[in-house]
């Protein structure tokens, strides 16, 4: 990695610099005389004024200072990290496909429609939905999508009292988070010491208010919730509801699926398992499904199809509508990249997905075991990740999750997820994906062990990591005490 | 086998080493009755060759039509560096910074981008984006329940002169957790909120008004004035703005004597691609003093072990991962690669560039507009300033006269008969930067053919 830190673009700035190749033709001043002068700016904003070369120069010097999949092994877990393909991208932005506005009429866009109604017709295929929305903009937006239209299922049947979420422990802070936005109550119930849902906790938690339980599966932990039909008879007798989380969708992929589990409606992160990029944050795309039970709540719009042509079906057709979650269509462009990798994959590449994705994640896990990593349920299978816990290595050699995550990226590697779940102390959530080769397992592997054994003999070697990236650790306390949410010129009283 | 990288020397010596037969043997936690045997509804898969030639044929039914849509998305120029550098690996294929010191380039990117929102919103605190226009207006209105010390009503005025989607993205988002909205209506003459209704609500428990700047028919509310009348009744003010126009026009932070609370808007007019809709992303900017009522994921400024500058995650507290249920949003992937082409696309415009292409937006559209009043048919709606929109009024069902033009590959405006029938047949047109004088004669013609054609 580049180490050489990067100037603000501001400290490139000259008055009267720029790019002016990109400044429209004419000068159209004489516009602003329509303005009256209340409404007009005073004082310009503070942008860059730079030469187009100084931009391209800082912005290629700032994505140098990035790890990413294209650069880097990113076993983060629960984020699947796979290799996204360069196809999609470069016939996501066909030139039609960029130019074409969202309110252009369906005669306008039979290509890019039949796209989406083909997607939402695989998605329905390999999660075992009846019907899908491909609205939400990322997984917490699918996940209000699914909780809201558990709320407008039970309001529909007059069944009020029914605002409680149920959510394990181990869950993702957006499911709780999620619950609330949505207006409910949420309950965590524990799970049990093998990382299955505690149904005993479960059977005492749900009742007359239950709204409905959000489920992973596999989990948090790693591993496949085994009494998931159990849980599905729980919660469906107590007249609940079924969320399925889709974030590990990636390690049952052609498998087994969420409908058939009995689930009621799920949230695919197609940023994930279908390979559209995680773009440094997003954009993500958290496309829906739902039973028959709940189509008609779906957000709108979704695509229909009459005879050859296809078009926009929204609230006009769709009055129990849960409603627009976006100004337009959702994250259109991600969509069609999301159908790209399901076209090229098939439905023989389709579930090779999640085969050598738990390929990978269960050799990566035998061979930490056997070189002296603690599992945090040793006795189970991996799905497509797995957790190491360093609370020996804390206890014995004051080494913590944290210390081997940042001497990871000294060897080129980016970390797994840390801290998370947390109920397991001191872990890491690693996630290999299929994508990646023996040979990049076996080279993690190696650093990894050499970490270990740093750790027994120069643990301060840890402490002070990472030595190798363009800043050293970071004070976070400082960041959060002494805001500096904006550049301000050095020296300067503003 | 596309994009897995095994061979089956590979296979082999790993379920080795695992101690499993098969890789079936790897699912035998899951209930052999929950098995499926592959997944025959999805077509046989492409190669890429195949797949390039399918979506070229798709695009190509697409079309390029000669547009004039608005209405919320906006078709500018976008600098060729923006998507080049946009989807370098590096930026494309990297995820949230979680890791600071493997991420400084994305975090120092959106450090810029926080310096220059806020700068050209004339606020003080920016987070890191949002999904789009719609639900950036949705979290603001729930920020502005938290940030509100004093008001219990969860009560907030969203005029009519709103976009009408944006108003049912709230609705949609705010509504569950019992937020309540007034429509404000607009005066018909100015096309703008109208003071009389608004004055009405004088002396209620309200915890904000919401204001579009532009508004949605493209006219310029008089946001001095309203900003004033909403501080004074208590209520917090929401502004809802094009980023383009901040360019020429007073940003929220100056409105009135106090400025606006809480910024959103749709970042889509910074460098990013029509694309039927999305990704775009949305941008929220605030006071110092509400930071902690934001929503989504902020950078701060700091130092590492050495004293060197740093970037970092920071106040993480109001978030999911931490707070879970307490969180101020469930929010957790955004719309960071659009933030990135928004961020180098207003350094390649700058200060001067921005201001030009808001001045040819102008322009173009008050030259169209002038046009299309002079046809037999057509009647501009309001009176009173604008920026790049107006709605024209028609003889005839619109419908029927956008058909036409469609047939002539001119996309003549968003129809507004759904959304605001009291208007009779209307249209909202956009003329960007983007249009020449030829384009602007191509369709003013066409419009004439159309309406003295019947």
């Amino acid at each position: 990695m580049n180490q050489t830190l990067e100037k603000s673009i501001f400290e490139y700035s000259q008055p009267g610099r720029g790019a002016f190749a990109q400044h429209p033709p004419g000068d159209d001043a004489a516009a602003l005389e329509a303005l009256p002068p209340a409404l007009r700016r005073r004082t310009p904003p503070r942008l860059p004024e730079v030469s187009e070369l100084d931009a391209v120069r800082h912005f290629t010097r700032l994505s140098q200072l990035n790890f990413s999949i294209d650069t880097n092994f990113y076993p983060l877990g629960s984020c699947t990290m796979k290799y996204n393909p360069k196809a999609c991208n470069q016939y996501a932005m066909l030139p039609e496909f960029l130019a074409r506005h969202p309110l252009a009429p369906d005669t306008q866009g039979q290509g890019f429609l039949a796209c989406m109604f083909e997607l939402q017709e695989m998605l329905k295929d390999v999660t075992g939905m009846k019907a899908v929305s491909l609205n939400p903009m990322a997984g917490a937006h699918g996940e209000f999508a699914g909780v809201a239209m558990i709320r407008a299922y039970h309001r529909a049947r007059g069944d009020l009292a029914r605002n409680e979420i149920i959510v394990p422990e181990a869950a993702h802070g957006t499911n709780p988070a999620t619950a609330t936005m949505c207006g409910c109550v949420v309950k965590e119930i524990p799970v049990d010491a093998q990382g299955d849902v505690d149904l005993e906790a479960l059977a005492k938690a749900v009742g007359p208010n239950t709204a409905g339980i959000m489920l992973t599966n596999p989990s948090t932990l790693g591993v496949f919730e085994r009494k998931i039909e159990a849980v599905a008879k729980l919660v469906h007798g107590a007249g609940g509801l079924l969320y399925y989380d889709g974030a590990n969708l990636n390690a049952i992929l052609g498998k087994v699926r969420p409908g058939d589990m009995g689930f009621d409606v799920i949230h695919m992160n197609l940023h994930k398992t279908f390979s559209t990029p995680h773009g440094g944050g997003g954009p993500g795309a958290g496309a829906v499904g739902v039973s028959a039970r709940l189509e008609p709540f779906l957000p709108v719009p979704v695509v229909g199809r009459e005879g050859a042509a296809y078009r926009w079906l929204s609230e006009a057709e769709r009055p129990q509508s849960i409603g627009r979650l976006s100004a337009f269509m959702g994250n259109a462009g991600v969509l069609l990249r999301a159908y790209v990798y399901m076209r090229m994959l098939g439905h023989e590449g389709m579930s090779r997905v999640g085969e050598f994705a738990t390929l990978n994640a269960n050799y990566l896990m035998v061979r930490l075991k056997e070189a002296g990593f603690d599992l945090a349920y040793p006795t189970r299978r991996a799905s497509h990740e797995f957790i190491i816990t360093l609370k020996r290595q804390a206890r014995e050699l004051n080494v913590t999750a944290m210390d081997v995550a940042k001497r990871l990226l000294d060897y080129g590697f980016h970390a797994p997820t840390t801290y998370f779940p947390l109920l397991v102390p001191e872990c890491l959530l690693i996630e290999p994906t299929e994508t990646e080769s023996r040979e990049t397992l076996d080279a993690f592997i190696e650093a990894m062990v050499a970490i270990l054994g740093e750790a027994q003999t120069d643990a301060a070697r840890l402490k002070g990591a990472p030595y190798t990236m363009p800043v050293r650790r970071l004070d976070d306390v400082r960041a959060a005490k002494q805001l500096e949410l904006t550049w301000k010129p050095v020296n300067s009283a503003v | 086998m596309p994009f897995i990288p095994h061979t089956a020397a590979d296979v082999q010596h790993m379920l080795q080493t695992i101690g499993a037969e098969s890789i079936d043997a790897l699912f035998d936690e899951i209930p052999e009755s929950l098995r499926i045997q592959g997944l025959e509804g999805i077509p046989a898969g492409l190669s890429e060759m195949e797949i390039g030639r399918l979506m070229s044929e798709r695009a190509r039914l697409d079309g390029r039509p000669l547009s004039f849509l608005g209405a919320g998305a906006y078709e500018h120029h976008i600098p060729s560096a923006v998507w080049a550098i946009t989807t370098r690996g590096e930026f494309y294929s990297a995820y949230t910074p979680y890791q600071a010191e493997a991420s400084q380039g994305t975090l120092q990117l959106i450090h810029e981008y926080q310096t220059m929102i806020t700068s050209l919103t004339g606020m003080e605190v920016s987070n890191a984006s949002l999904y789009d226009g719609g639900s950036a207006v949705a979290e603001a209105a729930l920020m502005a329940v938290r940030a509100h010390r004093k008001s219990r009503s969860l009560r907030l005025l969203i005029p009519s002169t709103v976009n009408p989607n944006y108003r049912r993205v709230v609705q949609s988002t705010a509504g569950n957790q019992g937020v309540q909205f007034e429509t404000v209506p607009y005066l018909p003459q100015s096309g703008c909120i109208d003071p009389i209704a608004l004055e009405s609500y004088a002396g209620q428990d309200l915890t904000a008004l919401v204001i579009q700047q532009p508004n949605f028919f493209g006219q310029l509310e008089d946001v001095d004035r309203l900003t004033d009348w909403a501080h004074a009744q208590g209520m917090l003010v929401v502004a809802v703005v094009n980023p383009t126009s901040l360019a020429v026009l007073k940003p929220p932070g100056e409105w009135g004597s106090r400025g606006a609370d809480i910024c959103v808007g749709e970042g889509q007019p910074l460098g990013v691609p029509l694309s039927s809709g999305g990704p775009y992303f949305g941008f929220m900017t605030t006071r110092m003093e509400y930071v902690r009522s934001m929503p989504g994921r902020i950078v701060g400024r700091t130092v590492d072990l050495e004293g060197r500058p740093g970037y970092t995650l920071t106040l993480q507290a109001r978030e999911q991962h931490i707070r879970r249920g307490k969180a101020t949003s469930n929010i957790c992937t955004n719309q960071g690669l659009l933030m990135t082409a928004a961020t180098i696309y207003m350094t390649l415009v700058g200060p001067q560039g921005l201001a030009r292409v808001a001045q040819s937006c102008m322009a173009r559209t008050a030259t169209l507009v002038t046009a299309l009043g002079e046809i037999k048919g057509v009647r501009v709606a309001f009176a009173g300033s604008r920026f790049h929109e107006a709605v024209v009024l028609l003889d005839r069902p619109a419908a029927a006269v956008l058909r036409q033009l469609e047939a002539q590959g001119i996309l003549g405006g968003v129809d507004l008969a759904a959304d605001y029938p009291e208007l009779g047949p209307a249209v909202l047109v956009c003329a960007t930067e983007t249009k020449t004088p030829d384009d602007l004669d191509r369709y003013v013609s066409a419009l004439r053919r159309a309406l003295e054609a019947a």
